[in-house]
């Protein structure tokens, strides 16, 4: 089975704070990580792989500073990576990133496609769906988990709101993965040894077939016209009330809620 | 290109109409009133299978139009089949703008249609507005989260249409009703077409509790409260609400995700929820910060729970619940 994984370097935002005086966010000493759902989809193919053999490779578009996310990667067990890189693609959209992603895929050949549900930083869950439309794939969006596969169809679980679906989609196909779904299973010494020997490939604007117009900045359909913080108003705060009082508060909070 | 009106996903499943779509409804009645140099119509869009009188439920809920699929092979949400038939129908229509909601379905569908008609989408926005510094414009400001709810930013689209966002269920108020309120109801041909994706099975999920997103009452903890969660429980119990949790709970696997308040869990807003323990970082905040009462407890007079807090407590959750559990049951013996 030929897998291709779609992997986004993001930064962690759950450690990210507000600067408080200046409504900004504060990006110094944020970590970058790998994003969640984005890691599931790398042990989703990583298992795939155990039951059924064949290659992964992981694709992901961003500055090189990625190469160091693909190297940790590859050190996971996925055979090879490739980064898109370029200048002219910064500032894409969901519109613009999936175009260039499907630029370049359109040139490779695979059985599946596995994307995470959504990245961190952006939150849009909108790259997968639109690059399985750009191929002219079938999709199949916040996937709980994967049960099988006979080579034509591949049967797994999608979450909805408040019930499940077990689905078959026929190969070749996308989907996407959520973190929730299995618990990667970290770096293994062999693996981590030949993280630097496996190909990790820079595929530049020039690679690919396409406008310059339907990349990046320039390329996208939606623009930000302006950013910012939510400015929080100090509350008025009760510093000095013993427990028992601050009990007594809620309780009747609460059963002000109840009988109204 | 010109372009005309709002159109409006209308989502149903097992042919009941979602409430996200009658919020959308809501909504681009309030746009299009404000659109002043051309007159918008609001325009649904309904696919299903024996939809019986719901076009009608479309046009009392803020519709001037409704187009409807109604064919076996719609009965449940297809990808390929939903995006076919109603891109063909933008196609048609043009509409200026086209509202979906950010449900599960509305986060597959969207993307996918945005891409085949190469048009922007903003996604999961929480804020429509016009164009607030031109006249005689249409151009939607869409704002959204993003950074984990750390940041937000506001989208245009100037020369793509139609302007295309899903919207967060429960962000908007589904305040428009009016029965028996007329309106043109128009049947789109379906031819059936083959699906690359087949439903073996459908299940109800087996964790789930209570729904947090309809509780009137959210008892809630963050990460102060790892490991007694059974105080919320308890809390819960004698007052008749449900349990939620931070991301910071549910990262940790303390938590199911269905729990989930914040950007990357739902939006709520209970009548009180009552946040434990939970700094309230702006992702936290920006699913819970409509609800019409919020008791924040929290030891650390920093933490920015405080800022969206009705009531904050300075305090340890840990020590105020049992004392809360208490009076609710001794309230709870003088009444019974």
């Amino acid at each position: 089975m030929n897998i291709i994984v779609l992997v986004k370097q993001v930064p962690d935002t759950t450690e990210m704070k507000i600067d408080p005086i200046h409504g900004t966010l504060i990006r110094a000493g944020v970590p970058s990580i790998i994003n969640p759902d984005d890691m599931a989809g790398i042990e989703a193919a990583l298992s795939l792989k155990d039951r059924y053999g064949g290659t992964i490779t992981a694709v992901s578009m961003g500055p090189l500073q990625a190469e160091r996310m693909l190297r940790e990667i590859l050190g996971r067990g996925v055979d090879q990576a490739v980064l898109l890189s370029d200048a002219k693609f910064a500032g894409a959209d969901t519109w613009a990133t999936s175009t260039t992603l499907a630029a370049w895929l359109k040139t490779q050949t695979f059985d599946l496609i596995i994307a995470g549900r959504q990245a961190i930083d952006g939150d849009t869950a909108q790259v997968g769906p639109q690059v399985a439309e750009k191929l002219g794939i079938p999709q199949v969006s916040y996937v709980e988990s994967i049960e099988a596969c006979d080579g034509t169809w591949l049967r797994l679980s999608k979450a909805y709101e408040e019930d499940s679906e077990l689905l078959e989609v026929k190969l070749p196909a996308l989907i996407t993965t959520l973190s929730t779904m299995n618990r990667d299973r970290g770096m293994n010494a062999v693996d981590a040894w030949a993280a630097y020997d496996k190909p990790l490939t820079l595929v530049r604007f020039s690679d690919l077939d396409l406008p310059e117009s339907d990349v990046g900045l320039k390329g996208s359909p939606t623009q930000v016209r302006k950013i910012f913080t939510r400015s929080l108003e100090a509350a008025s705060l009760k510093t000095d009330l013993s427990p028992e009082d601050a009990a007594r508060l809620i309780t009747d909070v609460l059963i002000k809620t109840m009988e109204a | 290109m010109e372009t005309k009106d709002i159109l409006v996903f209308i989502e149903q499943r097992d042919n009941v109409i979602q409430s996200v779509s009658y919020e959308l409804l809501s909504e681009a009645r309030k746009l299009v009133k404000q659109i002043k140099h051309v007159k918008f119509e609001v325009v649904g869009i309904l696919l299903g299978s024996n939809l019986g009188q719901l076009p009608h439920d479309v046009l009392n809920h803020g519709a001037d139009r409704v187009y409807v699929a109604d064919h076996p092979e719609l009965a449940h949400y297809s990808t390929l089949r939903y995006t076919h038939v109603i891109s063909e129908l933008v196609k048609q229509h043009k509409p200026d703008a086209f509202l979906i909601g950010a449900s599960v379905i509305g986060r597959d569908l969207a993307p996918r249609i945005a891409a085949r008609l190469d048009t922007g989408l903003t996604a999961d926005a929480t804020k429509i507005e016009i164009n607030p510094n031109e006249e005689n414009t249409s151009e939607l400001w869409i704002t959204r989260p993003a950074f984990g709810g750390n940041l937000f930013g506001t989208i245009v689209c100037p020369n793509h249409r139609p302007q295309m966002a899903t919207i967060r269920p429960q962000v908007l108020d589904a305040d428009f009703f009016q029965a028996n309120r007329p309106g043109i109801i128009l049947n789109l041909p379906y031819k059936p077409m083959e699906d690359s994706v087949r439903i073996l099975k459908r299940t109800k999920k087996h964790n789930t509790g209570p729904d947090i997103t309809h509780a009137n009452i959210l008892v809630s903890g963050g990460r102060g409260m790892l490991n007694c969660f059974d105080l919320l429980d308890e809390v819960a119990v004698l007052t008749g609400g449900v349990v939620a949790a931070s991301r910071g709970v549910v990262d940790k696997g303390a938590a199911p995700k269905d729990i989930q308040v914040g950007q990357t869990g739902k939006t709520v807003r209970p009548r009180l929820y009552l946040a434990c323990g939970i700094s309230g970082a702006v992702q936290h905040t920006a699913g819970m910060d409509k609800s019409e009462t919020i008791i924040a407890i929290n030891s650390d007079p920093q933490a920015p729970i405080f800022g969206v807090a009705t009531i904050g407590i300075v305090g340890d959750a840990r020590a105020i619940l049992p004392l809360v559990i208490e009076n609710l049951k001794a309230y709870k013996q003088k009444h019974s």
